[in-house]
């Protein structure tokens, strides 16, 4: 973790992280450094007005298996910082497995394993020395259907980010991260007067704005997002794209999508994948209109899929 | 087409047929009948306990020990203080040793649950248990720790056949409500970084807590109205033990030695307490859920 990278007081006191296994900070600054583009330093997202530089995921002959199946067969794919990158692809063909991959959920599934390496930054989650809780940390996700803690307030939910994975000591600014999360998904301004009341009680959208908010509690480096959007109506799911659109000037965007008129929205790089392969990757548009690969052309003109 | 305008050939093949208005008729009415006949029973214990458990109520009833001394046309019989308070003390000691062991072994099935075959082995031991008399936890009690020890009766002991026998409907009930318990709420917690421990005591235990104590309560109920465990576990005595290491009255066993007794004041005694135990139980649930309700947002 390169220190000029992160002024979240958090992270720098971080015990829980296992720093010796931290990504190797180089000298000239690392990769993590490098994507000093213009949006970087423009992260501007409600209250967070820190300028936040996002960090890169490279996959390298990802393998991922449930028992003897092999539903990820050797992957090769970079999502760069700071830019959105859809997965798209017809059901079952591992885009959920790849992605529960980047933060070691996948493991959770008795019997699945996965091989290979998953850099974020240079740092390899699957090397074993690292702590897979400090991973989750760094790379935070949201699932296809919104899923607040049911025995909890709206201030409970975007605060049991911080509860569950920090120390009692370090709970003292609690209440301005709360609001700082809610700001950053976009959802203060609807739910400021009533932070008590329960997240369960809340719209579908606001709902799913509530989970990444409690994601970004935890000032994660990435953000993966698993169909965040199919069980939203179209407003709900225009709210979400206008915010991974504010989001992505601070984190990397992983997202896997059903929807292609979605990821032409809100990627900025494309992934098309097929049976466990990845078939192709480029900007949006490019996979779009101009694809290489024939089958990447079926699949978006609709010819199957 | 409007439904006045629709030729009679049309709406004879859209009426219900009579043979199918029949059959719908005869199945709500046997399920109908079925509920009546359950019902009967049910109003009938209330009605009874009501009727004749109040007639023995007074105030003495809840503050006076059993005398024991009815033959001689003695001036009073007493009442069941004993007797309650020995209930009380059992089974609170049974609920503190069952429910926390019992929700514990339900926790590591559901959340843990390696290697799977010992898994299935607990699970299999505690459907047998479920279904073990409860007399045989007593004896059970009885040969090892009275004839084992060469002791004699205790409170205590009484509590540990209890507890025995709370312990397979506690697992039961609190594994069936965590398996209820979607895996995406684990998941969203775990993708949080949420250590595993975390994941259950701040995220799938309070979720699980409602419904857990349906359960929990139906074993406390259960422990507090049972006879067969306490007989040769507790013992029997008339007077108010405190001590959980002294011989102990008890509800059950006090309705029990009461209504095979000639006296009516004595029979009369056995439907007082026969109340006082339902009241016990009622009470106890109101305030659980009550307790639950409030903590669900606190």
């Amino acid at each position: 973790m390169s220190p000029d990278a992160h002024p979240s007081p958090i992270e720098q006191t971080s015990e829980d992280m296992l720093q010796p296994h931290e990504r190797p900070s180089s000298p000239a600054g690392g990769p993590s450094t490098q994507p000093a583009t213009p949006e970087a330093g423009a992260g501007a997202v409600g209250a967070q007005s820190v300028a936040k530089v996002a960090h890169e995921v490279r996959l390298e002959r990802l393998r991922a298996f449930y028992g003897s199946s092999e539903q990820v067969k050797g992957i090769d794919l970079r999502f760069p910082p700071n830019q959105v990158t859809a997965i798209i692809g017809p059901s079952g063909c591992g885009k959920s497995t790849m992605v529960r991959c980047i933060n070691r959920m996948h493991e959770e599934i008795p019997g699945a394993r996965a091989e290979g390496r998953v850099l974020l930054d240079e740092l390899d989650v699957y090397d074993p020395a690292v702590d897979v809780i400090a991973v989750r940390r760094a790379v935070g996700m949201v699932f296809q259907k919104p899923n607040p803690f049911p025995t909890m307030s709206i201030f409970d939910n975007v605060a049991s980010g911080l509860r569950l994975t920090l120390g009692r000591s370090r709970r003292g600014e609690l209440s301005h991260r709360v609001e700082s999360a809610l700001r950053g998904a976009g959802l203060w301004e609807e739910v400021s007067g009533r932070l008590s009341s329960p997240g369960v009680g809340l719209s579908g959208g606001q709902q799913q704005r509530l989970c990444i908010a409690r994601s970004l509690a935890v000032d994660p480096e990435v953000l993966l997002m698993d169909e965040p959007c199919s069980a939203l109506d179209p407003i709900a799911t225009l709210r979400i794209e206008e915010l991974i659109e504010q989001l992505k000037q601070r984190i990397t965007i992983v997202i896997v999508t059903h929807n292609m008129q979605q990821a032409a929205r809100v990627a900025d790089r494309t992934a098309f994948m097929l049976a466990g392969e990845l078939v192709e990757v480029g900007p949006t548009d490019e996979i779009f209109t101009k694809p290489t690969d024939p089958r990447t052309e079926e699949y978006v003109t609709g010819k199957f899929g | 087409m409007s439904a006045h305008g629709a030729t009679p050939d049309r709406l004879a093949r859209f009426a219900v047929s009579p043979r199918r208005r029949r059959a719908d008729r005869l199945a709500r009415g046997t399920l109908l009948a079925a509920t009546l006949v359950a019902l009967v029973p049910l109003v009938l214990i209330v009605y009874y306990l009501l009727v004749k458990g109040l007639g023995a109520w007074s105030w003495s009833f809840f503050t006076t020990d059993p005398t024991g001394s009815t033959f001689f046309g003695g001036s009073s019989i007493g009442g069941i203080k004993s007797a309650i308070l020995g209930t009380l003390e059992m089974v609170a000691l049974a609920s503190a040793i069952a429910i926390p062991i019992g929700v514990g072994v339900a926790l590591w099935l559901v959340e843990y649950g390696q290697p799977a075959w010992f898994a299935n082995t607990v699970r299999f031991f505690v459907d047998v248990l479920t279904g073990v008399p409860s007399i045989v936890f007593g004896l059970f009690i009885y040969i090892v720790l009275i004839i084992g020890t060469g002791s004699t009766y205790a409170g205590y002991k009484g509590s540990l056949a209890l507890s025995l026998l709370m312990l397979p409907v506690v697992i039961r009930s609190a594994e069936v409500i965590l398996q209820l318990i979607p895996g995406a709420l684990r998941e969203s917690a775990l993708a949080l970084g949420a250590p595993r421990w975390k994941v259950i005591f701040r995220v799938v235990l309070p979720t699980a807590l409602t419904g857990m104590l349906t359960g929990v309560l139906l074993a406390v109920a259960r422990a507090a109205g049972e006879t067969a465990p306490l007989l040769f576990t507790a013992g029997h005595t008339n007077k108010t033990s405190l001590s959980l290491g002294g011989f102990m009255n008890s509800l059950p066993y006090q309705i029990y030695s009461d209504v095979t007794s000639p006296t009516t004041e004595v029979v009369n005694r056995a439907w007082g307490a026969a109340l006082t135990l339902v009241a016990m139980i009622l009470i106890l649930n109101l305030v659980a859920r009550l307790v639950a309700r409030r903590s669900r947002l606190a």
